[in-house]
């Protein structure tokens, strides 16, 4: 008996939504098993990371807080995936977003107005979109594959903003500490629930979800992304460029990225810090895997994630397991995303040997033959040519 | 220039671009065969971290090295059973290694955390490396020699070797390769697990040589900068070799003008100079006319499932 | 069929295979004696190519067996079955064009060689059988017939007893074909079977001993095909009376309504061929045909005719008058130029989307499909059934997605989506290649209804009968260039064969005319007799 994978006439839709969840458990199992094997409480382990954050009423804002870059993120890579546009530098573009953000608020401290917060997210926007805009100049106009540039231009991103904080956006009060001046009250990002850090951030997130599920499963330009992932093409056929695909997609991902940047040091941070990279630009690709690339997904897997972020936390003080665990557990839970996405266009089936009507097989014990098959039963075979050859 | 400092140059410059060559080398023979692994950082972190805590257990660095290898080897293995045998994308499961490679080490890695281990013996007498020209020659770690045997053994394997060009056939057409008999996943099932030891040992450098002492995250984005090198050296080994050596002359300038103290460009914008450098780079190569862009192995990233 | 006492060298009993929702062998069995050239005949879906993987280790059979000089053999791969003495030269070749030919060879060989043992050997065989080829070049840049040839001497370092040949001839030039066959009847007398696949009748005459034919699946007859006539094979292979093509002969037709002048492109991809100075022009009401071997800059000259390529070509291209080289591909669509790639997965159609989204692709300019940037999906998927039921598409509804149709179908609904925009001008490319005969006439006919009505159709195709039967004109493109147009009426395929040949190929360098008996020429009978 062995297990075969047969193809399907059509993807599975149950699979296509089953797998994600199904990828969630099998991390949790591999989880439990892994911590277990580190010495850790591996149930322990697992309810920190994976419960506690839910149980716990006080956390759900954290939840949101955390949820919120990775899906504005994860919205605009996902837009790019669809198109086979591999824009992996969106944590360079948000490093930039945010820097060019930071910019128009140190340029504008002493001065007060409705007008500066929105200046400095415009500002954020057009920072993520333009330091996503070289990969896509040097993808359409030399053909410089953009995973590479967008990933290189991450590792700069992350120098300019140590040279910024150690150089010449240090915070002339703040005793030589490498970072930039705390916001003023016209530059920091309003909560819209009362009391808790609920930032303006999060409905803008939902907001971008529902926004971009629109666009994607309506409107031609969706269509268009849709098609040149699919069959490029065909796609040209249809009449859609692909330049403009590669200048739309990574532009929207930049602008996207970008503005969950501002969001990011306008909100939580209220300034401009070198630990400001977290990599919510990497995780934001693994969100964007686990919510099938679909709007709504990502706001789901947003959240799944930003629990194992919030339960990582938990249980680094409860437990002591440390904080590189989340990472891994985060990258492991795309493992199992992409090995079980074979179900969606697989099916498995349990194969019962053949019957052994075929005389020359028929010659061999059945369990050997199960095993080695062919091979064996053309071994005589061979005998007999190379007898009749010699 | 004193000689001394010209030395101190040429050192430092082999030393950098020693663990990029060892890297790209084994990424290249992986994409001959037709495959893409973007886990070359992830890879070369685990490599790292073991080869350290294997030195650090064990205190024999040649027996880390060997593990180094082994881990390598095996986390490509995830790489390769996810996109091989079951057809997932090799962007994102190549992603997906690199995430976990930087967790896992750095999970692993955190006790040990700033402890050092004694470094790799050299091969040859240290009498040899007495005078100025014999340590340019002779001073180096065992793995930069080995760097330079591996570049001629894989240049020969593809050009002279039949399994190499049967290797090379895969990458070529993986439909015509399998129509004719030969069996493409497992030739690519190897190809990745050469990769992911190569990735392995270029990790080790960092880990076992360059600095003797674990650092989270120490490779820093070099394996990316092998990935690039790979696609600039057009699949080649020797011109792999050129390239990684000239990588090497970037990194150390940003070192040595470091270490002299110049400070007219600030050390942030030095440390932007090799990935400034890549991408001008891969841009220089896609412009240059001779075809070389028709260079990349046809299959490359294609999944492939045999159909009857 | 065992000839004197000896036992055949091939001999298939009761070979059975299913496919999930398809039984692609029926109980087939027939034989091959040693020196035979035994055709397998039968239309695309037949099983043919079923069959020959089950004889050369690709497949496996489900019930039956395979007898090898009397014995029964089990085939596991196709390395055993050369081990037996079986070559096979496939209908797409399995070649590597970044490397050279004899790189290539040494990938088919089993055991190692060294390269001048190989190179001696190889040296050998293309003068032992006269095979015009040079070792050290890179595939990519051989004519089709040079590419054959590898596959060729390929097989025949083997020393094979069976040379199993898949739909040889389907991309070679008039005067290659007679080369190959002159090399097939030389194997043939030194004793090497030949397992010949194809459909094309009168090739079949011409060269092969015995005819089994496959229908469905199933063997239908057993025949001696020099004894039948092109008609009755054609028949028993169908199943039914072939069903003519009816159009009226014209030569009354409108105004021009697509000028081409000095078109030039660069070429696709690493092995493109450029578009060189292309001229043409085709009226209201006319069919006019560009034959050619694959390869030859077709499908350059449909995207550059489309836009596809966009903005790289040169010249001027107009539509009823109107300039449009600078159009995009949308909105030379809506000024009524439509067309119908070679290739219907990834191309002519999505694979993964529905055949709502499939008729959006194309039919979104012309029949408002999209309004103010959203898709109507409303619209679409009415569309799409329009489509479906116009053109008798096998399909589960408009909501299924193009990749679960046959190639059949999935050509039909292509073909149905921009006919039913009733274009002005139409650009198709192998309309019915790998298409069964039905379909491939339902196409056949819808083109010839739609120039009846007015519209100009160009039809790139590399199947010389259909374009006799079609065009009212033919050109033939190689190497990118595109000959003068021949009027159908008294052409001549030995012109025609020429020209296919063109520059990169040796045959027509002054040998292609004269050598051997002068060609009968069984294309035209062929188009008569239809």
């Amino acid at each position: 008996m062995r297990l075969r994978l047969e193809p399907r006439r059509e993807a599975s839709r149950a699979m296509l939504y089953g797998t994600p969840v199904l990828a969630v458990a099998l991390t949790v199992l591999a989880g439990i098993l892994i911590f277990s094997l580190m010495g850790y409480d591996g149930l322990a382990a697992i309810y920190q990371i994976f419960v506690a954050p839910i149980a716990d009423p006080y956390r759900w804002q954290d939840l949101f807080v955390k949820a919120a870059p990775l899906i504005t993120i994860a919205l605009g890579l996902a837009i790019g995936f669809r198109a086979n546009v591999w824009n992996i530098g969106a944590e360079g573009q948000y490093i930039v977003g945010a820097l060019a953000g930071t910019g128009v608020a140190l340029a504008t401290w002493d001065m007060q107005g409705y007008w500066i917060l929105p200046a400095m997210v415009a500002a954020g926007i057009l920072g993520g979109l333009l330091w996503a805009a070289i990969p896509a100049f040097l993808k359409t106009r030399f053909n410089v594959n953009e995973i590479l540039t967008s990933l290189m231009l991450t590792y700069v991103a992350v120098q300019l903003l140590y040279y910024l904080m150690r150089g010449p956006w240090r915070d002339p009060e703040g005793y030589g500490f490498p970072q930039t001046r705390l916001f003023s009250e016209w530059q920091t990002l309003p909560t819209v629930v009362q009391g808790t850090l609920v930032h303006l951030g999060v409905p803008v997130a939902f907001f971008l979800a529902i926004a971009v599920w629109i666009v994607l499963s309506r409107t031609v330009t969706g269509f268009q992304v849709r098609v040149v992932g699919l069959a490029p093409q065909a796609a040209r056929y249809g009449g859609f460029s692909a330049r403009g695909t590669v200048w739309l997609t990574l532009l929207t991902s930049g602008a996207f990225a970008g503005l969950a940047g501002i969001f990011e040091a306008a909100g939580p941070f209220q300034q401009m810090t070198p630990q400001f990279s977290v990599n919510y630009g990497f995780t934001a690709i693994i969100v964007a895997f686990l919510g099938r690339l679909h709007p709504l997904g990502i706001v789901l897997a947003g959240m799944v994630l930003a629990v194992s972020y919030v339960g990582g936390e938990n249980a680094q003080t409860a437990l002591g397991l440390p904080y590189a665990a989340t990472g891994m557990f985060q990258a492991m839970m795309l493992f199992f995303l992409l090995a079980v996405d074979i179900l969606v266009r697989y099916r498995l089936r349990v194969v019962v040997p053949a019957d052994l009507s075929r005389p020359v097989e028929a010659r061999h014990p059945p369990a050997r033959q199960a095993e080695t098959g062919a091979h064996v039963s053309s071994t005589p075979i061979d005998k007999q040519r190379e007898s009749l050859s010699a | 220039m004193t000689t001394a400092i010209l030395i101190s140059i040429i050192m430092t410059l082999v030393g950098a671009a020693t663990p990029i060559l060892l890297a790209a080398l084994g990424e290249l023979v992986v994409e001959k065969s037709g495959v893409l692994n973007l886990g070359l950082e992830g890879m070369m972190l685990i490599g790292a971290v073991t080869a350290f805590g294997v030195t650090f257990t064990t205190g024999s660095a040649s027996l880390g090295l060997v593990a180094a290898m082994a881990a390598g080897a095996a986390a490509s293995m995830i790489f390769a059973f996810l996109t091989l045998t079951l057809t997932a994308n090799q962007v994102a499961t190549g992603l997906a290694l690199t995430i976990f490679g930087i967790g896992l080490s750095s999970l692993i890695g955190q006790n040990f955390v700033g402890r050092t281990v004694s470094g790799l013996e050299h091969i040859f007498p240290a009498a040899l490396a007495d005078d100025p020209i014999g340590r340019v020659v002779f001073g180096y770690s065992p793995l930069v020699y080995l760097s330079l045997v591996m570049t001629a053994f894989v240049a020969w394997f593809l050009t002279r070797s039949r399994a190499g060009l049967i290797l090379r056939a895969i990458g070529e057409s993986d439909e015509a390769a399998h129509s004719i008999g030969y069996s493409v996943i497992r030739v690519r099932y190897l190809a990745v697990a050469f990769g992911g030891a190569m990735a392995g040992l270029g990790g080790a450098y960092y880990s076992l040589v360059m600095t003797p002492m674990w650092a989270d995250r120490l490779t820093a984005g070099r394996g990316w900068i092998a990935l690039a090198l790979v696609v600039f050296a057009s699949w080649r080994p020797l011109r792999l070799l050129g390239g990684a050596y000239l990588f090497g002359a970037v990194m150390t300038l940003e070192l040595h003008a470091k270490a002299a103290g110049i400070n007219i460009v600030p050390p942030e914008f030095l440390a932007m100079l090799p990935y400034l450098a890549t991408i001008v780079v891969l841009t220089l190569i896609s412009i240059a006319p001779s075809g070389r862009r028709n260079a990349a192995p046809a299959c490359l990233g294609k999944p492939f499932r045999a159909t009857g | 069929m065992a000839t004197e006492g000896k036992p055949p060298r091939l001999a298939l009993e009761g070979i059975t295979k299913r496919f999930p929702g398809v039984l692609a062998n029926d109980d087939v069995s027939f034989s091959v004696a040693p020196g035979e050239i035994h055709a397998l005949l039968g239309e695309n879906g037949a099983g043919k190519s079923t069959l020959v993987k089950i004889i050369y280790g690709v497949l496996q059979a489900d019930e039956g067996r395979v007898l090898w000089d009397g014995e029964p053999v089990s085939i596991a791969n196709p390395k055993a079955a050369r081990r037996l003495g079986i070559g096979m030269v496939f209908q797409h070749f399995s070649l590597f064009e970044a490397m050279t030919v004899l790189e290539n060879i040494a990938l088919g060989l089993d055991h190692s060689f060294s390269w001048r043992e190989l190179q001696q050997r190889v040296g050998d065989i293309l003068k032992t059988y006269d095979l015009p080829l040079d070792p050290n070049r890179e595939v990519h840049t051989l004519s089709v017939g040079e590419r054959q040839r590898i596959e060729i001497v390929r097989s025949l370092l083997q020393s094979p007893k069976l040379l199993i040949m898949d739909e040889p001839t389907s991309v070679l030039t008039p005067q290659e074909v007679d080369r190959l066959f002159e090399t097939l009847r030389r194997l043939a007398a030194e004793g090497c079977s030949i397992l010949y696949i194809s459909h094309k009748l009168n090739e079949i005459q011409a060269l092969c001993d015995t005819a089994t034919i496959l229908r469905g699946g199933q063997v239908v007859a057993t025949c001696d095909p020099r004894e039948e006539s092109a008609r009755s094979m054609a028949e028993m292979m169908i199943g039914a009376s072939l069903r003519d093509v009816s159009r009226k002969p014209g030569t009354d037709f409108g105004p021009e309504r697509l000028r081409v002048t000095h078109l030039s492109a660069p070429g696709e991809g690493p092995f493109g061929v450029p578009l060189k100075d292309i001229n043409l022009s085709v009226r209201a009401g006319e069919v006019v045909g560009i034959a050619g071997v694959a390869g030859n800059g077709q499908n350059e000259l449909l995207a550059a005719l489309v836009g596809e390529i966009e903005g790289a070509e040169s010249g001027n291209i107009f539509l009823d008058g109107v300039p449009s080289i600078a159009a995009h591909v949308g909105d030379r669509r809506r000024d009524g130029m439509c067309s119908v790639p070679e290739e219907r997965n990834g191309h002519g159609a999505v694979p993964a989307c529905s055949l709502t989204d499939n008729a959006v692709l194309t039919a979104r300019h012309r029949m408002e499909l999209a309004s103010h940037g959203f898709i109507r999906y409303g619209a679409a998927e009415k569309y799409a059934e329009q489509v479906i039921s116009a053109f008798d598409v096998k399909a589960t509804g408009p909501r299924a997605p193009a990749a679960s149709l046959s190639g059949g179908n999935l050509q039909k609904f292509i073909m149905g989506r921009e006919i039913l925009q009733k274009p002005d001008v139409l650009i198709v490319s192998q309309p019915t290649w790998g298409v069964d005969a039905g379909a491939a006439a339902a196409i056949h006919q819808a083109l010839v209804d739609l120039a009846a009505a007015g519209s100009a159709i160009l039809l790139i195709s590399q199947d010389l009968d259909e374009l006799l039967a079609l065009c009212d004109r033919i050109a033939v493109i190689n190497g990118g260039v595109l000959s003068d147009m021949l009027d159908v009426e008294g052409i001549s395929i030995e012109r025609v064969g020429l020209l296919m040949g063109g520059m990169h190929g040796e045959d027509a360098a002054g040998n292609g005319g004269d050598r051997g008996e002068p060609r009968h020429d069984p294309l035209e009978e062929q188009v008569h007799a239809a």
